[in-house]
């Protein structure tokens, strides 16, 4: 049976380097995949591109490409990602001269371009999922308008014999199954295979997290070798089995709990795990160990996809302002909690305009509110934390301002303050009939 | 016996809507999470965090529970007030329920 080695990458935009350069020096691997798009980051992209037309893609794009792009043409390993974020072709041009400044001028590079459905959203003014409102509505608050585009204009760049293939916004699994349909020449309607694939995609779309990150817990849950974390490698037969591994003497491990603990990450009804090419179905998969670092995960299935696909919309929702303040020592919760008291009626007494406001303690009850830390030990030291959601940049200003002032008119021993006042981009879905995005292949250089 | 000592969990967010895993490290707890780690005690557990609803999902293959709570990270994570926007933290929150074994299981 034929079976591909796909080796991930990435798990996030900022995510380290080393680990990828190690997957395509030691990995074995075909095919490599750094998945880099946060929800919002192509609505702050494409502001970004709107500043400079050249802009917009993945700003580590560069360091990344320049690290692995020699390993990979050497191997014939291929590239898939989403580092084009709102702007694939400034990616690939971009791509394509690092390519000539290595001397790998013949390396072929394809932007997946067709995400960008801001003006079909617009035209059939769509209804925003998460709150009561539209398209329209939303008005010159609007941004961005991306669909999570499936694997098949991925899987046709590399069937076109792209070595690289750049996209914006796709579903994360997705780049993953790009690989396994180009491969084994999967049908677009073997539900069973997408979803088992989907399970393989998801599974390592998150790089370290499968492999030991975000799973450690001394005395409970140890993994040796965080600092120098291995990336996951998946290697996948044409009948959909998968073996998620990674590279000896890496660090981390993967075991049967980091392949349970990610098979369930950002899952709600595990079977009907919505994607663009299947609803995948995790209900019924198995995990098993059967070396060391070695996981079989069997069992996932799949059923016909839905008629629309899902799109972010990107938009501009409000300011938010915040300042902190530390307290140590004896009386150091007094302090602090009498602080936040000061700087609620201040904001009060000076009008500043919130429409939602927050009060935290960090060391106390920042991250879970009072209700469920109430009956948490009296810490050394506490950090007030005030923050809140404003219509203008100007009155976000006024709540930094008003926890910094604590330093001379506040409690004792106040220390370390520091402000901010940012505007909020944030991100909402609405659903597109899935014929109105209309996704394309573009080469460049080669 | 807190929850910590026969399961592990993850939390996971989309939107305004967070996730949690509970996996029992021994298949053989499985029953113990399945009686007593309730969409009820959580959503209890959780005062104050979670303003929507809570719903369980049941995965006997892997010994694990999922929990899908809606109204938890703070309208969104995009837009959350919170420190924690993603709600990345709760699964520890959750790992410290009280669970009522019999006093021969140990942790594994």
């Amino acid at each position: 049976m034929r079976t591909i080695r796909i080796g991930s990458g990435a798990g996030y935009s900022g995510d380290r380097i080393e680990p990828a350069v190690e997957l395509a020096e030691k990995g074995g691997i075909d095919y490599l995949v750094f998945e880099c798009l946060g929800e919002r980051t192509v609505a702050l992209a494409q502001q970004a591109r709107m500043k400079n037309p050249e802009s917009g893609y993945d700003p580590l794009l560069e360091e990344r490409m320049r690290a692995v792009l020699p390993l990979c043409a050497s191997k014939g390993i291929k590239i898939v990602t989403n580092m084009g974020a709102a702007n694939p072709e400034a990616a690939a041009r971009k791509t394509a001269e690092i390519a000539k400044s290595l001397g790998l001028s013949s390396l072929r590079i394809a932007a997946v371009v067709g995400d960008d459905v801001l003006d079909a959203c617009k035209a059939g003014d769509l209804s925003i999922m998460e709150f009561d409102s539209s398209i329209k509505q939303l008005g010159n608050r609007l941004l961005s308008a991306n669909a999570y585009l499936g694997a098949e204009p991925m899987a046709d760049a590399l069937k076109a014999g792209a070595d690289v293939v750049i996209t914006g916004r796709a579903s994360d699994p997705a780049l993953f199954l790009a690989p396994m349909i180009h491969a084994f020449g999967w049908r677009m309607d073997d539900w069973n295979l997408l979803g088992q694939g989907t399970v393989a995609g998801h599974l390592l779309e998150c790089a370290g997290q499968i492999t030991g990150g975000y799973f450690a817990d001394p005395g409970y849950k140890d993994i040796a070798g965080l600092a120098r974390l291995g990336f996951p490698i998946g290697e996948v037969g044409e009948d959909g089995s998968l073996v998620v591994t990674k590279v000896a003497g890496s660090g981390g491990a993967v075991t049967a709990q980091t392949c349970k603990e990610q098979l369930l990450y950002e899952v709600h009804d595990p079977a009907r795990y919505l994607q663009p090419d299947v609803v995948a179905d995790f209900s019924d998969v198995t995990v098993e160990e059967i070396g060391p670092d070695r996981v079989r995960v069997s069992g996932g299935r799949g059923t016909q996809r839905t008629d629309t696909l899902k799109v972010s919309v990107g938009y501009v929702d409000s300011y938010i302002g915040e300042g902190q303040i530390s307290y140590a020592g004896p009386g150091a919760l007094t302090r602090g909690r009498l602080a936040l008291e000061i700087v609620r009626e201040r904001l009060k007494l000076t009008g500043v305009a919130t429409s939602e406001l927050r009060f935290d303690l960090i060391g106390v009850d920042a991250l879970h509110g009072p209700e469920v830390s109430a009956h948490a030990s009296e810490p050394y030291e506490v950090r007030v934390r005030v923050t809140g959601r404003t219509d203008s940049l100007r009155e976000a200003v006024r709540i930094g301002n008003e926890v910094e002032t604590l330093y001379t008119n506040g409690p004792a021993a106040g220390g370390g303050a520091w402000k901010s006042a940012r505007d909020v981009v944030a991100v909402a879905s609405v659903l597109l009939p899935r014929a109105l995005a209309k996704p394309q292949i573009r080469f460049v250089g080669g | 016996m807190k929850l910590r000592e026969i399961a592990h969990s993850r939390t996971g967010d989309k939107g305004n809507t967070s996730n949690i895993s509970v996996i029992a490290y021994d298949a053989r707890h499985y029953p113990l999470l399945v009686a007593q780690v309730t969409s009820d005690r959580v959503k209890a557990h959780f005062a104050g965090v979670v303003e929507g609803d809570v719903t369980r999902y049941e995965l006997p293959k892997i010994a694990a529970l999922n929990f899908v709570m809606t109204g938890t990270l703070g309208g969104g994570v995009t837009r959350s007030l919170a420190l924690d926007a993603h709600g990345k933290s709760l699964s520890s929150a959750l790992l410290d329920l009280e669970i009522d074994d019999d006093p021969g299981h140990n942790r594994p």
